[in-house]
């Protein structure tokens, strides 16, 4: 019984996505055909947004990080931001992920790499804070529509705040906590 | 991101330059980092495009907009679970600003939009797993709360 029913977990896991992919195309050719359905065309144009932004961005990330895992040595890494590197990794940090664009989950790839080699927890999480609150293209619209003083108070008072956040993660997390695996056990 | 093909395909050039297996190796595990995340970033951004569908940016006016304590717990339960693009959250936001939304409901919005994702937690959990997931997930809208506050402190 229980084999069976973690069977029938695992067969969903494994089945969602590609249901609700089909769930937005069906969605979206019956609005084609019918006509006069709205959200079907409004879902569709979403998602093919959301898929042009990915294939823009995921083949360079993805390239990237398969360069740094090979070549980074893990003791570079661990060196100028392992867990005794100290403050004078904090501004690295976020400099790297002020310079990147899109949307936070192609972050994550480049932090979990990080973290592999030995960059300390809380400054894999300052990456990612810094990843989503401050890269330079949106820092641009957040200029163009709210102002340089919205955009500067909100900087001055989310940096800070991430760190701290980073800071306390790595506290909450067990010391010797690694990312899950994502790729098989491959050739090191 | 222009910018950013340029700096692979640059890294990718000197790389083959040096060490042409080692390069294979770096491309290889790229490509199976990416297959072993495909599928779910497919699913999660199809749910995104259902819910996104779902809301216009009428409706977050109508909620948004307007002083008292709901339309800041709005921005912040909104902003946690959308997952809005810079280029349509900001213009977007200056509508609202335009509509009298404060400060406050701005700096929430904005700020849960982009450093919480409710929708995007199973990947997130595929790549750090769920527990870490979850901190940080929960300690970035304790933060976003603090920042919205800081925020309307500075400001006005």
């Amino acid at each position: 019984m229980i084999p069976n029913r973690r069977g029938l977990f695992r067969a969903v896991a494994r089945a969602w996505p590609w249901l609700l992919l089909a769930m937005v195309a069906v969605l979206y050719g019956f609005a084609r055909i019918k006509g006069g359905f709205a959200y079907g065309l409004a879902a569709g144009k979403n998602l093919a947004d959301f898929l042009l932004e990915m294939a823009a961005i995921l083949p360079p990330v993805f390239l990237l990080v398969g360069l740094f895992d090979v070549w980074i040595p893990r003791e570079v890494v661990e060196r100028y931001a392992g867990r005794r590197s100290g403050l004078k990794a904090v501004p690295w940090m976020i400099l790297l992920a002020m310079l990147q664009a899109g949307p936070i989950y192609v972050a994550f790839p480049f932090a979990v790499s990080l973290w592999r080699k030995g960059c300390a927890p809380r400054n894999v999480f300052i990456y990612l804070g810094a990843f989503s609150a401050l890269k330079i293209p949106m820092l641009t619209f957040e200029v163009t529509f709210l102002g340089w003083r919205f955009s500067l108070a909100r900087t001055a008072v989310t940096i800070p705040v991430f760190i701290l956040l980073a800071v306390l993660m790595e506290r909450l997390l067990p010391a010797q906590y690694e990312p899950p695996r994502l790729e098989e056990p491959s050739a090191r | 991101m222009i910018f950013l093909w340029i700096i692979a395909g640059a890294a990718l050039a000197v790389s083959l330059a040096v060490d042409g297996r080692k390069t294979r190796l770096a491309v290889i595990k790229g490509l199976k980092m990416l297959m072993a995340v495909a599928p779910l970033m497919l699913g999660v951004l199809a749910a995104v495009s259902l819910a996104l569908a779902a809301v216009s940016p009428e409706m977050l006016k109508q909620v948004l907009a307007g002083g008292g304590p709901l339309p800041f717990l709005a921005a912040l339960v909104i902003g946690s679970i959308a997952l809005i693009p810079g280029y349509v959250a900001y213009p977007l936001a200056g509508i609202l600003r335009q509509n009298g939304a404060s400060i406050g409901v701005l700096a929430a919005f904005i700020t849960t939009l982009m450093m919480v994702g409710v929708l995007t937690l199973p990947l997130e959990a595929r790549f750090f797993g769920w527990r870490v997931a979850w901190i940080r997930n929960a300690l970035a809208l304790a933060g976003a709360l603090v920042v919205a506050l800081g925020m309307t402190l500075v400001l006005k």
